[in-house]
């Protein structure tokens, strides 16, 4: 139970020696070399020392996962070395220590690399300063709209202010203006005077993206970012832009004026676009969805998202969304039927089934749990079953050909044809020619894969889950209203096999429920067997019957996930 | 717009690219020929330019603009540059250029270099010149006049044809 099964087959790094540094008059012990932001062992910076520390150095244009600019000048720290003696010998102190001196100039934290017995001080009053006057010259020409600026709340120049910044301004002279409300891409407004010049945006879509498109154009105070006149900043990675600038400069289209960030609350939750399955996190208030931001996650995503990712939310909150559960005698009558009564007429149906005579296609959008529970379904009524394959571009930095976002998970569980898809031409046929009477669907419009609406007529009982109408779930005989993933709590199988859990965000509409509350009613109304009334027991008992699954909990997934076997 | 560069440039400008270990570090000779030839670097020409280089256009934009006498619009055909560094400041270099402004129907506020509408005259502000002994100095395209009065600067102005 506690050693979850990870099979990240990476080779063991080689041992890195470590080395003795004192951080604000603690002893640590540090990696002499690091990973840096491309994956590269380099020499272990002194920020990355402070970090070991626990101790916070405040910055700008650094960012771990960026090559380093050093020229945002925050990170300023005093420091000293053990002196050497005229024969090369560290000088000791009467005690017998090494005496260090204490270096005249200041150095970038971010840039300079650690040694040994090197002593890092981070919080003197002489750094303290140096904030201070790095923070008064960043504030100069910044036109402090922080009341109409969306950045407001989680912007460094705030936080730091409050740490370094000074009641009352020095400067006198006018504010050197720039443009403001620059429309930079699709996606993007820049306001240019809001910029520090910190060049992360530059460093990001040139390095990560591999889009050279920005750059600071003019000099001196006149500096300003932008894209090339007439070219639109138009990469599918442009809104990591504005999660890393650390101002209001770049601010995301979709986003802008909706919601003062302190509103929002923050739900942890993956990425359904493809099936990377990036770890993202849900800004939510009340019943609306706000915004999708990348959640750090080195096995998966970093700290980035694709833009169309990050803006496919909008069809959670549509207005024709499926609220009503609806069974025959419902139809006829005009009015909703209750669950209790649809789930117990189906039920009823399924059991009298002859073997071979249902067929299901479950999305490979459903979660581990809802797919498994329909595979229980499955087995009891020897059914066959099947997925919708869904293939389309990836790229080669998060977006993947596949576009569904468990098909492992739908292979897993047994639900998917070994090649997914196979199995639809047989359950045509099977339809067709009259063996197959009853098809259960869920999260596909099958009108769209073979099934058209005289097809799915022979059938006796058409039973549909779907979160959206479509061509299938108006012909069907029972209606099912399901969840988005940000209404409800499961995990997904990505294309690596990680699985990871997501959890809910805001309420469903209407009737609609989370698909596994009411398979799990249901399989127990068909099976007769019991299961877990709650997420965490059904993922346990799930792990238990699916052998690459073996060993892992929903506890002991956590937030990051855990690869598997597949 | 056509830009065109004539052959005999673009042979000087592959032999410029040739002196440098890689391309990218040509772009400042690169950009000298070219406005040495045009009189001043156009959109087109920085396009160009990136293209000849293997950057973006955003990479040579920044050098063009970050250099002021890298020039973005055509030039007088006399450059009257002032010098206004401390000496030739002290030594009455802002009324000198405000006499070229008002003799020439300029704008003597404006930043940056202000052309007349005949394109004959540029007048602009320029940093030391280097001979601070004989302020106010200036230069007319590559000549040096030293001691400036308002006179003599009329009579330099006449002579310009």
């Amino acid at each position: 139970m506690s050693a979850a099964p990870t099979t990240e087959t990476k080779p063991a790094p080689p041992a890195i020696e470590k080395i003795k540094v004192k951080v604000d008059g603690r002893e640590i012990e540090v990696p002499r070399l690091t990973a840096d932001w491309s994956g590269k062992l380099m020499p272990t910076t002194m920020i990355q020392a402070c970090e070991l520390a626990k101790t916070d150095v405040p910055h700008y244009c650094y960012h771990p996962k960026l090559p380093i600019a050093g020229n945002c000048r925050m990170c300023l720290v005093e420091f000293g070395t053990p002196a050497l003696g005229p024969d090369r010998k560290p000088i000791l102190n009467p005690d017998g220590t090494p005496k260090v001196v204490k270096s005249p100039r200041p150095a970038i934290a971010c840039a300079t690399p650690v040694s040994p017995g090197m002593e890092i001080y981070s919080n003197t009053p002489g750094v303290k300063q140096m904030r201070e006057g790095v923070l008064e010259f960043l504030l100069i020409n910044h036109p402090l709209d922080c009341p109409i600026c969306d950045q407001a709340g989680e912007c460094k120049l705030q936080e730091y202010s409050v740490d370094y910044g000074q009641s009352a301004s020095r400067f006198v002279e006018p504010k050197v203006h720039k443009p403001k409300s620059v429309d930079l891409g699709p996606r993007i407004m820049l306001d240019d005077e809001r910029c520090i010049l910190c060049t992360r945006c530059i460093r990001f879509t040139k390095d990560i993206a591999g889009d050279d498109a920005l750059g600071i154009i003019n000099r001196g105070s006149f500096n300003t970012l932008t894209a090339y006149p007439g070219k639109a900043f138009d990469n599918n990675y442009t809104l990591n832009t504005v999660d890393i600038c650390p101002v209001g400069a770049l601010t995301s289209k979709d986003f802008r004026f909706q919601m003062r960030v302190w509103f929002l609350k923050e739900t942890k939750s993956v990425c359904t676009s493809c099936a990377t399955g990036c770890n993202i996190l849900i800004g939510s208030r009340e019943k609306k969805i706000y915004r999708y931001t990348p959640r750090e996650n080195d096995a998966v995503n970093g700290p980035w998202m694709c833009d169309y990712g990050r803006l496919n939310y909008k069809w959670i909150g549509r207005e024709d969304r499926l609220t009503k559960v609806q069974s025959p005698k419902s139809k006829v009558q005009g009015q909703p039927a209750s669950w209790s009564s649809a789930l117990t007429e189906i039920a009823e149906l399924l059991k009298k089934t002859p073997a071979g005579s249902v067929a299901i296609i479950a999305s490979a959008r459903q979660t581990n749990e809802e797919l498994w529970l329909i595979s229980k379904l499955k087995a009891k009524l020897g059914a066959i079953s099947d997925s919708v394959s869904r293939m389309g571009e990836g790229d080669k930095l998060l977006v993947s050909a596949d576009k569904n976002p468990n098909t492992n998970g739908a292979q897993l569980t047994g639900i998917a044809a070994n090649l997914m898809g196979a199995n639809l031409p047989k359950i045509v046929e099977g339809i067709r020619n009259g063996k197959i009477k009853t098809l259960i669907v869920f999260g596909e419009d099958v009108t769209r894969h073979g099934m058209g609406a005289d097809l799915l007529g022979k059938l006796e009982t058409l039973i549909v889950s779907d979160i959206l109408p479509n061509a299938t779930t108006k012909l069907a005989h029972y209606l099912l209203p399901g969840c988005a993933h940000a209404e409800k709590r499961g995990t997904f199988t990505n294309t690596k096999g990680r699985v990871q859990k997501f959890m809910k965000a805001v309420e469903p509409p209407g009737d609609a429920r989370p698909e596994w509350e009411f398979l799990h009613d249901l399989v127990c109304n068909v099976t007769g067997q019991d299961g877990f009334l709650t997420i965490e027991g059904l993922f346990n008992e799930m792990a238990n019957a699916v052998s690459a699954l073996n060993g892992l909990t929903w506890a002991g997934i956590g937030d990051a996930g855990v690869t598997v076997k597949i | 717009m056509s830009f065109t560069v004539p052959a005999n440039l673009e042979a000087e400008i592959d032999k410029l690219i040739t002196h440098y270990p890689v391309k990218r570090a040509a772009s400042l000779m690169v950009l000298h020929a070219i406005q040495e030839h045009f009189g001043w670097i156009s959109q087109e020409a920085v396009e160009w330019t990136a293209k000849k280089l293997e950057l973006q256009p955003i990479n040579v934009y920044e050098l063009v603009t970050f250099y002021p006498m890298l020039r973005q619009q055509p030039m007088g055909k006399y450059q009257i540059k002032v010098c206004r560094t401390l000496s030739c400041a002290l030594g009455g270099a802002y009324e000198l250029h405000k006499h070229f402004c008002e003799k020439l129907g300029l704008d003597a506020h404006a930043h940056g270099p202000q052309t007349t509408k005949d394109g004959k005259f540029t007048v602009e502000f320029v940093e030391c010149l280097a001979s601070c002994g004989t302020a106010p100095v200036m230069m007319v395209n590559d000549d040096f006049h030293e001691a400036v009065s308002h006179a003599k600067a009329d009579e330099i102005v006449g002579r310009c044809k």
